[in-house]
């Protein structure tokens, strides 16, 4: 499954890059605490979802990507002077990580997530440079990209960082705590939460005003995380946050497709307390959006979707939409069902979902696909039941909204 | 020619309920292991779906989770004076394949043997004097103390749903008061009942008998185990015996186990290959390794320090036999030990219909029954009834399954309209209830290699003899009876009593209960293996399963089976992996 990192990685020249006269070795300055800082900061950042595939070496790159302007394999960041990283100078790499920019001067994609690495101190990529440098290194040559004209100039880079990438490591916000400060830290830079969940203007860039709202991408719809005012996640403690991304799940919610891969690899191994201040900061984030304005379903509608509810998903989920919780999620009163785009709601229907496991949640509770046994009105039907019943209350869901993602899915073989 | 892989340190052979248990508890003591398994691999959210699990035709009738006999079966006759000829068709029993293996498709009956079901023979000679010559029942060389820790161990695992009889001694109200003492309650309370079941226990209780709710491996509750698997709460759907289940509510290795297993970096399985054979070293006194055979016919030779026999009970013997391990069984002189005392269930039934009370049968759970366990083991006096052994009576709402559940009174036709008819009628106002018999060891009884039936890679065949002896036939018919007065008790229209009569037959299927063969004891020429499954023969070979039950109590296995694995899977990694070699002299 893609990762949501792998979306911004539009290019697979990033990191590849060779520097021919700065080949000297530096020596050995690193402690193991360094390294260690570096390892843990490496997996905060989820490196290994896009620079390691499920049958080569770690970080060795060579993911295939496909977008809209073509496909992309991403590049070795192992310490192998040939084809990875291994001739980059420290400063190199800082300069990659902070400003965007290769050792050859020449600009990398915003698709590698510099616009929020940028806030990374000094002090962390230095980190994250050692603990690489202990990688065991790979020859394995990036393949070169596919890109369509004019986006396999990188010089339209630049103009792309003038308008909407400014660089700058992260100021602390001296009104709040400690503890927001460093959620802030992680969420804005080395998790880069906001790849995924922040809306994007025509450019592909972060709309700053809308941090975190929630944004379509691949086919599922990765929710606002602001979670005061009226948003969604309203309802969710900083303690049922941090459960969800050490476990995988929590008494509302379990985390699957995309997210499911981000907890698996990155989050769940993060320490409690970082997870706590990620939660203390999302918790803060005030988004105010428009109250959902359901319409009063068609009652033949609701006849449908109750009786497909109560033979096809009220085994798990329960007939009064309780469900089982950190197994099966509730249903009522969920976030995800009210989601203002339905996209992931119908997704689940046609495809099934699996839940993240990990090691303090190890079971891998899944939901099977019903695209194979429900037709769309069948689908719509249910999934517009589902938004309506025990207290629950949002827009219908049509059969042209599930025809148009069956479409979709069935076209990019998802 | 084999090729010759890198060693492991532990090879199981099958990857059902006791592999995933030792491959665990193994890995976890820090042993590289590797699981071999001829079936595929299967889990629950891509083979068991809500969305087509319970269908009865493709997973009951058609067969779908269980062994195919066209690839490997049997051959079977009632004594050794027929020609065994195959069992194309499963009948009987119905052994597994695939990941899981039969773990997936049992019903979750978890009960624990009676202490006096270890010692069989000598509790039975002290109290009723010699048992007859040919009845070739023997002690376990355990005791129902020593295996108590595993039982509770097994019984955490799986979530088991009951109450207890009998906890530390001290008897309680509402459980089972003639099972052995427990150390804790069961870690979940027992199912809801349905009607049927709370009819017959009401009967029970007014003739003077002590019902208790059956143990359940079916969810109670949602219940998270010690490995931190969930599992969620059963919706009594009734598809349990033959299908996997959808809902993540029966105890299985899929369920209770894999998660945590299939992540760890020093355990590996490989499926859909098949072990021909167990290998020995030159002097023959050490296991080498396994070699086995893939899907495309390449043959592999699979070193490993430590070899177990984790498949069916039925194949471990067989596997056994095929590898020269061991002396086999000779019936005509009694020695040999391999394929001796195969023993299997003696089970009958009684249909209690009733015209105005509805049972809703489809409301139903592997075991969701009430039970009554008087006449189990020796729970009673036997004398001057000419058997010893005994089972529990049962009223259990399995299913409602359309293809398989229609019962009739007694002189319906078997078919036609009239049989339509008795049908639509008899259908929701039906309660049944079992008898589950113990079967004695008899000297007759075995399994052997087939002399002239060869499975698809050319080995022989397992050659099964066996028949009920009078010993079952007078047991069955005094369960039979019992349950009789408690079906009258229950004050029905008329009821069906349906012995189990005559010889034994391979077609109808009874039980996948089948035991012996590579049984455990205290004497090396008369068992297989030791009190912790470990080979007589061959000290870095175990062999787990129901194999090792010198004869077949009446209970269903898997409890007894979980708790030997745990048992023997301590005494590897406490006494073996200390000090390699054999663990009781010889």
């Amino acid at each position: 499954m893609p990762s949501p990192a792998r979306r911004l990685l539009l290019s697979s020249g990033i990191l590849v890059t060779l520097s021919f006269g700065a080949g000297f070795a530096r020596a050995a300055d690193t402690s193991f605490s360094e390294i260690e800082k570096g390892r843990y900061l490496a997996t905060a950042g989820d490196c290994t979802a896009c620079h390691t595939t499920s049958k080569g070496a770690y970080l060795s790159g060579g993911l295939p990507i496909k977008t809209p302007f073509g496909l992309i394999y991403s590049p070795n960041i192992t310490p192998d002077r040939d084809t990875g990283i291994g001739n980059w100078s420290k400063d190199e790499f800082y300069n990659a990580i902070h400003h965007g920019v290769r050792p050859d001067g020449k600009r990398l994609y915003p698709a590698f997530p510099y616009p929020y690495f940028t806030k990374l101190t000094r002090d962390d990529v230095d980190a994250i440079y050692a603990y690489l440098k202990t990688v065991k290194a790979v020859s394995a040559k990036t393949q070169a990209p596919e890109l369509t004209w004019p986006l396999n100039y990188r010089i339209v880079v630049r103009g792309w960082d003038w308008m909407f990438f400014k660089p700058g490591t992260y100021k602390a916000n001296s009104a709040k705590s400690a503890e927001w400060n460093r959620g802030a830290y992680l969420v804005e830079g080395a998790a880069h939460c906001g790849a995924c969940h922040t809306p994007k203007n025509i450019a592909g860039a972060a709309k700053t005003d809308e941090k975190l709202h929630g944004d379509r991408l691949q086919n599922w719809f990765a929710p606002n995380l602001a979670s005061k005012g009226r948003a969604s996640l309203a309802q969710w403690s900083v303690d049922d946050i941090v459960e969800y991304l050490q476990t995988g799940r929590n008494r509302h919610s379990g985390a699957t497709g995309l997210m499911s891969e981000v907890v698996e690899k990155s989050t769940s191994k993060l320490s409690r307390d970082d997870l706590r201040a990620m939660a203390v900061y999302l918790k803060d984030i005030t988004s105010q959006p428009a109250p959902l304005s359901p319409s009063t379903p068609d009652p033949s509608v609701m006849a449908t979707g109750k009786r497909i509810f109560e033979t096809s998903c009220a085994a798990c989920h329960r007939k009064d939409g309780t469900g089982v919780p950190r197994m099966f999620p509730p249903l009522a009163k969920s976030a995800l069902v009210h989601s203002r785009n339905p996209t992931t709601i119908i997704r689940m229907i046609l495809k099934g979902a699996r839940t993240a496991a990990t090691n303090a949640a190890p079971t891998h509770s899944a939901m099977p696909a019903y695209d194979w046994k429900l037709s769309d009105d069948e689908i719509a039907a249910v999934a517009t039941y589902v938004r309506n019943s025990w207290g629950n209350a949002a827009p219908s869901i049509s059969p042209a909204d599930v025809a148009s993602l069956r479409k979709d899915l069935a076209s990019r073989n998802q | 020619m084999a090729e010759k892989l890198k060693s492991v340190d532990v090879v199981l052979v099958g990857f059902g309920w006791t592999a995933a248990m030792v491959g665990q508890e193994l890995t976890d003591a820090g042993l590289s292991v590797l699981a071999i398994e001829r079936g595929s691999w299967r889990d629950t959210a891509t083979d068991f779906a809500v969305t087509f699990a319970q269908d009865e035709l493709r997973y009951m009738w058609r067969r779908e989770l269980f062994q195919e006999p066209a690839r490997d079966t049997l051959t079977f006759r009632n004594d050794a004076g027929q020609t065994a000829l195959p069992m194309r068709h499963l009948g009987s029993f119905l052994p597994g394949s695939g990941v899981g293996g039969a773990g997936v498709h049992w019903n979750g009956q978890t009960w624990r043997f009676l202490p006096s079901d270890f010692n069989v023979r000598s509790h039975n000679e002290q109290r009723y004097g010699p048992l007859p010559t040919d009845m070739t029942v023997q002690d376990w060389g355990i005791t129902y103390d020593e295996l108590e820790p595993y039982y509770d161990k097994f019984e955490y695992l799986c979530g088991i749903g009951g109450k207890a009889g009998n906890l530390r001694g001290q008897i309680q109200e509402g459980g089972n008061p003639f099972e052995g003492p427990r150390s804790r309650e069961y870690p979940n309370p027992p199912m809801d009942m349905a009607y049927a079941p709370t009819l017959f226990g009401e009967a029970a209780k007014k003739l003077g008998l002590r019902p208790f709710p059956c143990p359940s491996a079916n969810m109670t509750r949602a219940y998270t185990n010690p490995l931190g698997v969930t599992l969620a709460p059963c919706t009594y759907c009734g598809f349990c015996e033959k299908f996997g289940c959808g809902n993540n509510s029966k105890a299985s290795p899929q369920t209770t186990i894999l998660p945590v297993l299939m992540q760890k970096d020093n355990f590996e399985l490989r499926t859909e290959c098949e072990v021909l054979s167990v290998n020995r070293d030159h002097a023959g006194k050490q296991a080498t390794g396994v070699t086995y055979i893939d899907t495309r016919g390449r043959t592999f030779e699979q070193p490993a320090q430590l070899v177990i026999l984790c498949a069916y009970g039925l194949h471990n013997v067989r596997l056994l036999l095929l590898s020269g391990i061991g002396t086999p069984y000779d019936p005509k002189t009694n020695e040999g030990a391999v394929g001796k005392n195969y023993a299997y269930q003696i089970v009958s039934g009684v249909d209690v219909f009733f015209d105005d009370k509805v049972m809703n049968p489809f409301v139903g759970a592997g075991a969701l029954g009430i039970g009554i366990d008087e006449y189990n083991g020796d729970n009673f006096d036997h004398s001057g009834q000419g058997f010893i052994g005994g089972g529990y009576i049962a009223c259990w709402n399995t299913n409602g399954r359309p293809i398989e559940h229609h019962p009739t009174p007694e002189g319906t036709p078997k078919w036609g309209s009239k049989w339509k008819r008795a049908v639509a009628e008899n259908y929701l106002t039906t309660a049944s209830i079992s008898t589950h018999g113990a079967v004695m060891s008899h000297r007759r009884n075995c399994l052997d290699l087939d002399p002239t039936y060869r499975d698809i890679h050319g080995r022989p065949l397992m050659r099964l003899t066996f028949d009920f002896t009078e010993n079952e036939h007078r047991m069955s018919d005094y369960l039979t009876k019992r349950a009789a007065d408690i079906a009258r008790a229950m004050d029905p229209r008329e009821i069906h009593a349906k012995t189990r009569a005559g010889r034994y037959s391979i077609v109808p299927y009874q039980t996948t209960h089948n035991t012996g063969g590579a049984i455990m004891g205290s004497d090396p020429k008369t068992s297989v293996v030791n009190k912790y499954l470990q080979s007589w023969d061959i000290s870095n070979l175990f062999v787990m399963g129901a194999g090792a039950f010198p004869q077949n109590p009446g209970y269903n296995p898997t409890g007894t089976v979980g708790a030997l694995t745990y048992w023997a899977v301590n005494a590897i990694k406490s006494q073996y992996l200390k000090n390699p070699g054999p663990l009781i002299p010889t």
